[in-house]
């Protein structure tokens, strides 16, 4: 099967000077739901420019779903939807009119891309703001339109450029299960994003990219095995001054009744922790997760390819 | 795209384009008709008697062709340079770029809004100019025609100067700077031949000059210059701001990095 989206040697400088992607190599399967994830100036965007054609590249080839972006470039086009970073609707226009427009400009009679809008605006809560000028809607609204926007055309590949960054938490949720179902649907999606909860429970490959190049390309499942330490945090119903060692597993008392276990996973269980909290007479009101696992992993890759 | 997808997008951008101003009639269509109004009624009504004949009309008579003309022309030009600028600032010109649609059509879109505005704003001007003139229509082919041309003419450079412009200063140093001189030296307000010799051969430089006589020939029969070269310099100038707008687009300069 062609891949939805296949980069190959992708190099970025811009006029300035500036090298922002230094050989991007990537392939992302049709269906896939692919998280990029990258520090803030790592290049995400950049690439999202050069395969939506709004950025021009350096050198280096994109194909979508074997359609060259060179040579085939209006098929390739017509095969990607894209919500990008920045608001870049012109906020005088009723919100019903840029759903209708971009259809047109895809092609897409009006009467057509009337029903489709109507659609969309409806299952993204914007219906009835559809004859309000843009400039009224709120932050969160707005990005909603974008995605309305980017799905007039039926695209096949969906790319969304932090589409959930200031969403209140109720919408975003409601987000993910709208684009859970799109991808259920067999709509290919590629998001950035710099909630790595978000990456976590919606997508099922990810890359990372730092400093303009790929440093990780993998499944989430493989990413999230390699985390074999686990921090806990545990309340303590009663405070206390100090605690004994368990051999390799790391406590430290935060304050009299928060504790920090750090543990390797092959070493110990948690039964085993608890075994031996309960031998010293401590007693656990609740415990949480001190970071998200995800995180941490993801600092680690970062900072070791600054290294 | 098929033929049919591409006329799609074309009157999509041409729609847009036309509701745009529309929607801003205020600071579109109105300004314009009294602006003109108020010329005529100060050089036409007020000087114009002290002036006496030109080539036989009077002077309200032989300032009207100019006058509309003169509307045609900033407000073409006006349109296309805001609206494409302004899509860039805001970025929607994105919606376009991301779409398959070829650049030609683009540009072939934003062209047909401007003359859109153009005719719109020179038939409100020119339906002033019957308060306080009679208008002739000595040759309506002419006149349809050159009026469609030159508007299409400075839809074009509007276009150009949006690609370039970068700030919204930009958008008003051509029209300031350039345009308006180049129509008020155009012969819309006197006839060549009142100018010294010298004068005469350097105003020949001006293209605005072909443009206000082809049509002030349309209205009403007269001209400086014979109408086939009127015809000849603006096809020119079009033939070759296409070329160089179709260059800045598909290079997508000023609008890719
Ligand atoms: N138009 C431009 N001219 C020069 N440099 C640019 C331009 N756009 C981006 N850059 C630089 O390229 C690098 C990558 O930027 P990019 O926008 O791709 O990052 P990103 O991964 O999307 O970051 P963020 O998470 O902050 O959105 C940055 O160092 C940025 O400063
Ligand atoms: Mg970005």
């Amino acid at each position: 099967m062609t891949a939805a989206l296949a980069i190959t040697n992708l190099r970025k400088t811009y006029d300035n000077g500036f090298t922002a992607l230094k050989g991007i190599n990537l392939s992302v399967q049709q269906g896939d739901f692919y998280a990029l994830l990258g520090a803030n100036g790592a290049g995400k965007s950049t690439t999202i420019g050069i395969i939506s054609s709004l950025v021009n590249k350096t050198s280096g080839t994109v194909s979508i779903f074997g359609y060259d972006l060179d040579t085939q470039r209006e098929l390739a086009k017509s095969q990607i939807g894209l919500v990008p970073q920045e608001f870049n609707f012109n906020v005088f226009e009723p919100v019903g009119e840029i759903l209708i427009n971009q259809g047109g400009y895809y092609g897409i009679e009006r009467p057509i891309a009337t029903e489709r809008a109507e659609r969309l605006l409806k299952q993204l809560g914007l219906w009835e703001k559809r004859k309000e000028q843009a400039r009224t809607l709120s932050g969160g609204m707005k990005r909603r339109l974008m995605i309305a926007r980017a799905l007039v055309h039926e695209p096949r590949l969906l790319i969304l450029d932090e589409p959930t960054a200031g969403v209140d938490i109720e919408i975003r949720r409601s987000m993910w299960e709208f684009l859970t179902d799109l991808n259920a649907s067999g709509i290919t999606i590629i998001l950035t994003t710099h909630y790595l909860e978000e990456a976590e429970s919606l997508c099922r490959n990810i890359g990372i990219i730092a400093q303009g190049q790929l440093i990780e390309n993998t499944s989430m499942k493989s990413l999230l095995s390699r985390l074999d330490t686990e921090t806990y945090v545990f309340d303590l119903v009663e405070p206390i001054q100090q605690i004994k060692e368990m051999g390799a597993c790391h406590f430290e008392l935060r304050d009299p009744t928060t504790l920090e276990v750090s543990y390797h996973k092959e070493d110990f269980s948690l039964n085993q922790i608890f075994a031996f909290l309960n031998q010293q007479g401590l007693q656990v009101l609740s415990m949480r997760n001190k970071t998200n696992r995800l995180e941490q992993l993801f600092l680690d890759l970062v900072e070791g390819n600054k290294a | 795209m098929n033929a049919q997808q591409k006329w799609t997008a074309y009157y999509t951008i041409l729609i847009r384009e036309i509701l745009r101003f529309s929607r801003i009639w205020i600071q579109t269509i109105l300004p314009p008709v009294i602006t003109t109004a108020l010329y005529f009624i100060i050089f036409g009504n007020l000087i114009g008697p002290a002036i006496g004949e030109m080539h036989g009309f009077t002077y309200m008579e032989f300032i009207v062709p100019g006058l509309i003309m003169m509307a045609v022309i900033t407000n073409s030009y006006a349109n296309v340079v805001s609206s494409f600028y302004g899509s860039k600032f805001q970025g929607n010109i994105a919606e376009m770029l991301v779409s398959p649609v070829p650049n030609w059509i683009i540009l072939a879109g934003f062209v047909s809004g401007g003359i859109a505005r153009g005719m719109a704003v020179g038939a409100a001007v020119t339906m002033v100019s019957l308060i306080f003139s009679k208008l002739y229509i000595e040759h309506l082919f002419v006149m349809f025609t050159i009026g469609l041309l030159t508007s299409t003419l400075f839809s074009l450079a509007g276009l150009i100067n949006g690609v370039y412009a970068k700030s919204f200063d930009d958008i008003s140093i051509v029209p300031t700077f350039v345009l308006t001189p180049l129509t008020y030296l155009g012969g819309v307000f006197y006839s060549i031949s009142m100018l010294p010799e010298i004068w005469q051969k350097i105003s020949l430089l001006n293209p605005v000059l072909y443009m206000v006589n082809g049509f002030r020939y349309g209205v009403l029969g007269i001209a400086d210059i014979p109408i086939w070269i009127s015809y000849l310099i603006i096809l020119g100038f079009i033939a070759l701001l296409a070329s160089f707008s179709m260059y800045l687009l598909n290079r997508g300069i000023g609008i890719r990095t």
